[in-house]
């Protein structure tokens, strides 16, 4: 006789998993709560696709993903945005291969299905064995609600969800101060670094906020900078805050002097950027040369906007989750569009310092990001602590405010 | 320091020369004695590993490493401080490179274009990193020096994991 085996688990209970100061290991390593998440997280927030530079004209398209489900970021020939599942309604290809490019229309290559940049379905070969029911219509390729704010496009599964504009709230204030590292000039996306770690997403996505092990993981960076540099970035001694900023998102200014870029423009150019200063100076005037000087250098603060991405001092920080032990992250470069090309090669080389598999900052995170998904294996009921500055009213750069948000924010939404 | 070749010469590098140089640079890199390799660059030397293909200018592009010569030293220094976990806690290594191929071949300068397996080995985890490698080598006095190195990695515009050693 065959026992019984139980074929259902029991209901996770998700508002027992977040405490206000702390959250349980199970977050990071149960494959069901990653499985929930793809689904009442990601399927149910705005999540970040692209940037406006990404898809700059009629016919421009990118492909990514929204939690695990592959789109397609495109703009019509009226120049609408559009998020479309990257799926044929025939028989499931994708329809779109390239990770980028140009397209008038996006054709199945398993049966010439082929669809317009806005998804309709534009013509199926040989419809004649079809039914006279079957109507084209029907079947667009499925589109998602997408909404922009300071070129950051947004894409939801979710139909009746707030405005992105509402779910963003103050962080708005923030994405607006950015933005003017374009000094003028306007972003652009200038390339990528793509890389995995052997972890879950939420990690990444506490390491936003998380200024605590700032000099810790990345002293071997922090030692190969030059003094003036060092001392900017001895990020736990200029005056820095975390505030909450509502549905997850959170801010952590590092360096206070570089919230706004277009202020302090009479501060003299820093040691490091003086060459850079004498280039530009050949060609703008003096005040230009230092307005461009200090974009060039990035801003002080990180805006971690729950759930997939954040504005990192310098670039975009994207994450994807794969699996509940894998995931991976984008950095993306930024340049000034239609800026000078020598403030940009700037801006590129100090985005490779840090940066990428091979940067002197991203491989000792992504090493301390795996020994935490191999550490969290341990204990049966151990929970993961959040409550650092937990009294801080704004004063503490270590407070770790952001990752509390952004656990409420995970909780709600797990709920809802 | 970085080396300070002795003026280049235009006497010409047989191909054999280069690959025995090459190899040794593999081996140098294998064994992690990243102060020898630092001695066999010029001063004006580029170690480059691109994101893209097909990059014709990498100074213009996004790369996963775009080195000159202090940079190097920077990242030797780095991989060697004992602040770095990752570095640290760096795979090993084994590689392979052949498939040789003239690319320019002039008096005093030879360019060579090469295939690199890289077998690595971490934590229970082994991994292969396939490259096409370019190599522009030149004469300095009586020997051979590193004047440029591109790594094209076979998935460089795709996912990589962190790599804490030199390809």
């Amino acid at each position: 006789m065959l026992h019984e085996l139980p074929v259902t688990r029991p209901a996770i209970d998700y508002g027992a998993l977040v405490r206000d100061d702390r959250i349980h290991t199970s977050l990071y390593r149960e494959a069901p709560i990653f499985e929930a998440e793809m689904d009442r997280i990601f399927s149910n927030v705005w999540v970040w696709v692209a940037h406006t530079s990404e898809v700059p004209e009629a016919g421009s398209f990118k492909t990514t993903f929204v939690g695990r489900q592959p789109v397609i970021v495109t703009r019509d020939r009226a120049g609408d945005l559009h998020v479309l599942l990257n799926r044929c309604r025939h028989r499931a290809s994708i329809v779109c291969e390239p990770k980028s490019g140009k397209a008038g229309a996006f054709v199945c290559p398993y049966h010439a299905w082929s669809y317009n940049l806005d998804g309709t379905l534009r013509a199926v070969p040989r419809d004649s064995a079809y039914t006279a029911e079957f109507d084209k219509a029907d079947y667009p390729l499925v589109s998602l609600r997408v909404e922009q704010y300071g070129g950051m496009i947004f894409a939801t599964l979710k139909d009746d969800i707030e405005p992105l504009a509402s779910f963003l709230g103050p962080a708005r204030t923030w994405i607006d101060l950015f933005m003017k590292q374009g000094a003028g000039y306007g972003i652009k996306v200038a390339g990528e670094h793509t890389f995995r770690f052997r972890g879950n997403w939420k990690i990444q996505l506490e390491n936003t906020t998380d200024a605590y092990h700032f000099p810790i993981v990345h002293k071997s960076f922090l030692t190969s900078l030059d003094d003036q540099t060092g001392e900017q970035f001895d990020i736990l001694k200029q005056g820095g805050w975390v505030e909450d900023l509502g549905n997850g998102h959170s801010v952590m200014v590092m360096m206070p002097h570089l919230i706004d870029l277009e202020e302090n423009l009479d501060a003299p150019i820093p040691e490091r950027f003086a060459a850079l200063a004498d280039e530009l100076a050949l060609e703008y005037p003096p005040h230009e040369v230092k307005r461009i000087v200090r974009a060039v250098g990035g801003t002080g603060f990180n805006l971690n906007l729950f759930p997939n991405v954040a504005c990192s001092m310098s670039f975009f920080r994207v994450l994807r989750p794969i699996a509940v032990d894998q995931t991976e992250i984008r950095h993306v470069a930024l340049a000034m569009d239609g800026g000078p090309e020598a403030g940009n090669r700037a801006r590129l080389r100090i985005h490779e310092y840090f940066q990428g598999p091979m940067g002197f900052g991203s491989p000792d995170d992504a090493e301390g990001w795996e020994r935490v998904n191999r550490g969290a294996a341990a204990g049966d009921d151990l929970w993961i602590l959040l409550n650092r500055g937990a009294d801080a009213t704004g004063g503490d750069v270590t407070a770790e405010t952001g990752m509390r948000a952004a656990y409420q924010m995970w909780k709600r939404t797990m709920l809802a | 320091m970085t080396a300070h070749p002795p003026p280049l010469s235009a006497a010409r590098i047989e191909l054999q020369d280069a690959v025995e140089f090459i190899w040794h640079e593999a081996d140098l890199l294998d064994a992690r004695d990243y102060e020898s390799w630092l001695r066999l660059w010029t001063d004006a030397g580029r170690y480059v590993i691109p994101v893209e293909r097909d990059v014709v200018d990498y100074a213009g592009a996004l790369n996963i490493a775009y080195d000159d010569g202090a940079l190097r030293e920077a990242r030797v220094k780095r991989l060697r401080s004992g602040l770095s976990i990752s570095a640290m806690a760096a795979a090993r290594t084994v590689r392979t490179l052949s498939r040789f191929v003239r690319v320019r071949d002039e008096p005093g300068v030879l360019e060579v274009r090469c295939a690199q397996h890289i077998a690595e080995q971490k934590r229970e985890h082994a991994r292969v990193l396939a490259a096409d490698v370019t190599y522009r080598i030149v004469r300095a006095g009586d020997r051979l020096a590193l004047d440029l190195k591109v790594i094209q990695l076979i998935d460089s515009d795709e996912a990589q994991h962190g790599i804490g050693y030199l390809l």
